[in-house]
């Protein structure tokens, strides 16, 4: 068992490191602007985790980064490229939205599961659809998931200005595309006083049951086979198309209680600036990159997302301590990106050596605890 | 000048001297000798892993070794890298080759190569020389063709174009044969002969037995890390060889119990089959193979034997014809159908078709039966099951694993190989189709095969042995059948067979009458 986790352990060393160094090179920037580096990181920690309501919005930003990114775990395993995790937030927004608008007098106990299950529906769906135009026509799921994004931000932009809009905006020459708020009953519990969701709490149970699922069941098996290898997939009698498919319905599904969660927990209505990100916040496209960033583990995702959630929410505080411009922080964000993904390369190849090493050295009946990685 | 090295002079001889080569945990080499000599072929011989690439890796300096020593032309030499041996006129063709795709043959000749014009390389003088040297040895290549529109064996050509633009005279040839056809095969001996006439040496690393003593003067036979012997070819024979390489007797014809065949298991009726290509694969073949019989179909690849092995297994659709397994119409079943029936399939490219290599050993054991008990439990693995199954199978086929976690891809081709064959031959099948079981195995992993099927022929399966090996089909199959074109051309018993009358049928002579 110990050889398993010391291997785990020298794994999470490269992303680590390479964080690091793209903080170093950020400080050197910092450094240049005349900005003390220390001072400025000293802000974006305390920023982030310096209070109970700092790490509170630190989770809160981190929630939907992690959902998106389980979903694109399973993707990426089925080697289905999921580039439309905000279409797939939005549509499933919308139609908790809509639900819990429509029906305002249920008790929450109903609404709210069921509300999570319309989203995971509404996301499978436009997940889906690039799911089979892959499988059944072979069009690359890269645009058509990119494509299905533009179609989601123009059907909540029709949406949040004409059906859904919330009847106060609707009179009021600002019309800011936002629907009505939620009735009371309907949010998702707080951890009072921040801002703290239940949501957060069920992202991490949710990361357990991705890792299960993958690693421990049939399904998940076949997924990653066919992500692997889908000529023997085939040999074996899976079902190639359906399980690409399959893959990226789950992965829309985790984008669409994504979508839901924010609605549910943070906001309590649905509202835009007219554009993805509007409502979003970015986490479509984000957790892609922490998803990447915890390897592709819906375990290793966890830390991940909170990493950026922490970076989203310290470069605020970095960025009022020291006077620098804000574009800096996106470029801080930039460079963790770069580093921890190139660092992927240098620890295959250490994986790669060792387990040369290994094999050469082994007997040939030894027996090496169970992992469940790659 | 276009290249600096046509001044090296000849390489007379190399002696190597008590080399010993240690990796973390195995002694590659131990305390080798070895020696060649200018205008010889010297062939290595050896099983994988047998330590054939460590010596001659450092022969060419990649590898420094822990101990011995290295002479040119009678001088002691020290190779730090690959550039002081090329400087004294030593080249070398992998295992694997090192080509750039997408540049052409002569950007990646003069790849890494100093320049008579600065920076800008003349290509031009290194098409021309490449074709006069492609002329001198019998080894035409288009200097401006991309590699990646070359054939396995066209690539190879560039190669050893490519160290000999170097001015290597001592030209190491690592495997060189397990990529090719057999004419291609042909083509590359030629080729050794022309060089070793114009007073170059080779030294000819191999573990196939008939390839080693058909072009070679002298074989050193490496066992373990172990020098075993060297002999002269013309005054060894295969079963000494074999002996040597293998530390005990082999026998070339495994003994065959008498069986007597049961009702026919797998029958395929007027069967068509198109290729990936569209084109007619199969054109009406009818088989039958009963229990406890091996038919072989022999044939040279391409000629329908893959369309034919995978309309069998379910992977691709008749356009006309039926499959019958165990007397039942399985024509419309699809793969996993098929094979919960009984029916065992080892494809010829395990690599692709046949393992996930990022899988581990256990994962792949389970490749069929991921949705079964115990195995599975409602969808539910059971790492128990699992680990126990692939402990048992890993012991009783005897495969060389770290352990059931290590993936695939870390296993040598010859367990690969097991790790398939383990996995069909576990699930007790009454219809077995081998496609070149035995592809790019040595001998020990060869032998381990042929016991393997003939055990389950002696079981009372029926087994069809696709296979170019006209040996391998010789000594298992009951039956022959001869595939030519997308035809049976016919179909004799084995004891009527002989190569000379498999040759002709093979060669789409028409039905011998006689
Ligand atoms: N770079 C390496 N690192 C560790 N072990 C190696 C390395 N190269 C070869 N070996 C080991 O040394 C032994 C001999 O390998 P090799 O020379 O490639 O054999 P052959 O070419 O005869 O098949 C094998 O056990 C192999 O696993
Ligand atoms: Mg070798």
């Amino acid at each position: 068992m110990s050889t398993r986790w010391q291997q785990r352990g020298r794994d999470m060393l490269y992303p680590l490191a390479a964080a690091g160094l793209a903080f170093l090179m950020a400080a050197g920037v910092l450094a240049a602007l005349g900005a003390s580096p220390l001072q400025a990181y000293a802000a974006l920690v305390k920023g982030a985790f310096g209070s109970r309501n700092a790490l509170a919005e630190t989770l809160v930003k981190a929630t939907p980064l992690l959902l998106v990114g389980l979903g694109i775990c399973i993707a990426f395993r089925g080697q289905v490229i999921n580039i439309g995790g905000e279409g797939q937030m939005i549509v499933g927004a919308l139609l908790a939205t809509a639900l819990g608008l429509a029906f305002p007098h249920w008790p929450g106990w109903v609404m709210i599961p069921l509300a999570m299950l319309v989203a995971m529906m509404g996301g499978a769906v436009w997940g889906g659809i690039p799911g089979v135009l892959k499988a059944y026509y072979n069009v690359n799921e890269i645009l058509s998931t990119i494509m299905m994004n533009a179609i989601a931000v123009q059907l909540m932009n029709y949406l949040l200005r004409g059906p859904m809009i919330d009847p106060v905006q609707a009179q009021r020459a600002s019309q800011i595309p936002q629907t009505a708020a939620l009735a009371a009953a309907y949010r998702l519990p707080r951890w009072v006083p921040t801002r703290l969701h239940l949501g957060a709490l069920l992202a991490v149970v949710l990361a357990v049951v991705v890792y299960f699922l993958l690693w421990r069941t049939g399904w998940g098996y076949r997924i990653r086979a066919v992500g692997h290898n889908p000529h023997a997939a085939r040999y074996a009698g899976i079902p190639v198309k359906r399980y690409t498919v399959l893959a990226l319905v789950l992965s829309g599904a985790f984008a669409g209680l994504a979508g839901m969660v924010q609605v549910y927990g943070v906001n309590y209505r649905m509202i835009t600036d007219g554009s993805a990100t509007g409502f979003t916040g970015g986490a479509g496209f984000n957790g892609i990159v922490a998803a990447l960033l915890g390897q592709l583990h819906p375990l290793g995702t966890i830390p991940a997302a909170v990493l950026f959630g922490a970076l989203l929410v310290g470069a605020n505080a970095m960025q009022r301590a020291v006077q620098v411009p804000s574009a800096l922080v996106t470029a801080l964000n930039g460079l963790v990106v770069v580093f921890v993904v190139s660092s992927e390369y240098f620890r295959r190849r250490a994986r790669k050596r060792r387990l040369l090493q290994q094999t050469a050295a082994s007997a040939a009946t030894a027996v090496a605890p169970s992992s469940p990685e790659d | 000048m276009a290249t600096p090295f046509s001044a090296t002079p000849k390489v007379q001889s190399v002696v190597m001297r008590g080399i010993v080569k240690r990796f973390p945990g195995v002694v590659a080499n131990d305390h080798v000798d070895f020696d060649v000599h200018q205008g010889e072929v010297h062939a290595l011989l050896g099983e994988n892993g047998a330590g054939k690439s460590t010596l001659m890796k450092i022969l060419y300096g990649l590898y420094q070794p822990d101990e011995g020593e290295i002479q040119v032309n009678g001088r002691p030499v020290t190779f730090a890298s690959p550039l002081d041996a090329i400087r004294c006129g030593i080249g070398m063709v992998h295992q694997h080759f090192m080509l750039v795709e997408t540049l052409t043959v002569a950007e990646n000749v003069a790849l890494g190569l100093p320049s008579s014009r600065g920076f800008v390389t003349d290509l031009e003088r290194v098409a021309a020389r490449l074709r006069a040297l492609g002329e001198q040895y019998g080894l035409p290549v288009d200097p401006h063709a991309r590699v990646w529109q070359l054939s396995v064996g066209q690539q190879q050509r560039v190669e050893i174009l490519k160290v000999l633009y170097r001015g290597a005279s001592l030209l190491i040839l690592d495997e060189p044969t397990a990529v090719l056809t057999p004419q291609e095969v042909e083509d590359l001996f030629r080729v050794i002969r022309q060089m070793v006439g114009r007073g170059h040496s080779v030294v000819f690393i191999s573990h196939k037995l008939h390839e080693v003593l058909s072009i070679s003067d002298r074989i050193t036979v490496l066992r373990d890390g172990r020098k075993v012997g060297t002999v002269r070819a013309a005054a060894t024979n295969k079963a000494e060889l074999a002996r040597w390489m293998v530390g005990r007797e082999v026998t070339f014809r495994p003994e065959k119990a008498p069986v007597t065949p049961g009702p026919v298991r797998l029958a395929v009726e007027d069967v068509h089959a198109r290729s990936d290509r569209g084109t007619p694969a199969l054109v009406g073949v009818s088989l039958a193979v009963r229990g406890g019989e091996i038919v072989g179909l022999a044939g040279v690849s391409g000629n329908g034997q893959r369309e034919l092995a995978e309309v069998i297994a379910g992977l691709r659709p008749p356009t006309q014809g039926r499959v019958r397994l165990l007397g039942r119409d399985v024509t419309a079943w699809p793969a996993d159908a098929r094979a919960d029936l009984g029916l065992a399939y080892i494809p010829e490219e395990r690599m692709r078709d046949g393992v996930i290599l990022p899988f581990s050993v256990a994962e792949n054991f389970i490749l069929r039966d991921h949705f079964k008990p115990p195995f599975a439990r409602r969808g539910i693995l059971q790492p128990q099951a699992i680990l126990a199954h692939s402990q048992a199978l890993i012991r009783a086929y005897q495969i060389k694993t770290p352990g059931p976690e290590t993936p695939v891809q870390h296993l040598s081709g010859g367990n690969i190989q097991k790790v398939v064959l383990a996995r069909e031959l576990a699930r007790a099948p009454q219809v077995i189709v081998a496609a070149q079981p035995t592809r790019g195995l040595d001998i020990g992993a060869t032998e381990y095969v042929h016991a393997q099927l003939l055990q389950q022929r002696a079981a009372g399966a029926a087994v069809l042995l696709i296979s170019e090996d006209l040996d391998e089909i010789l000594a298992l199959a009951d039956r022959i059948a001869v595939i030519y074109e997308g035809r049976i051309m016919d179909v004799l018993p084995a004891a009527e067979a002989d190569p000379q009358r498999l040759g002709l049928l093979m060669a789409g002579v028409a039905r011998a009458t006689g």
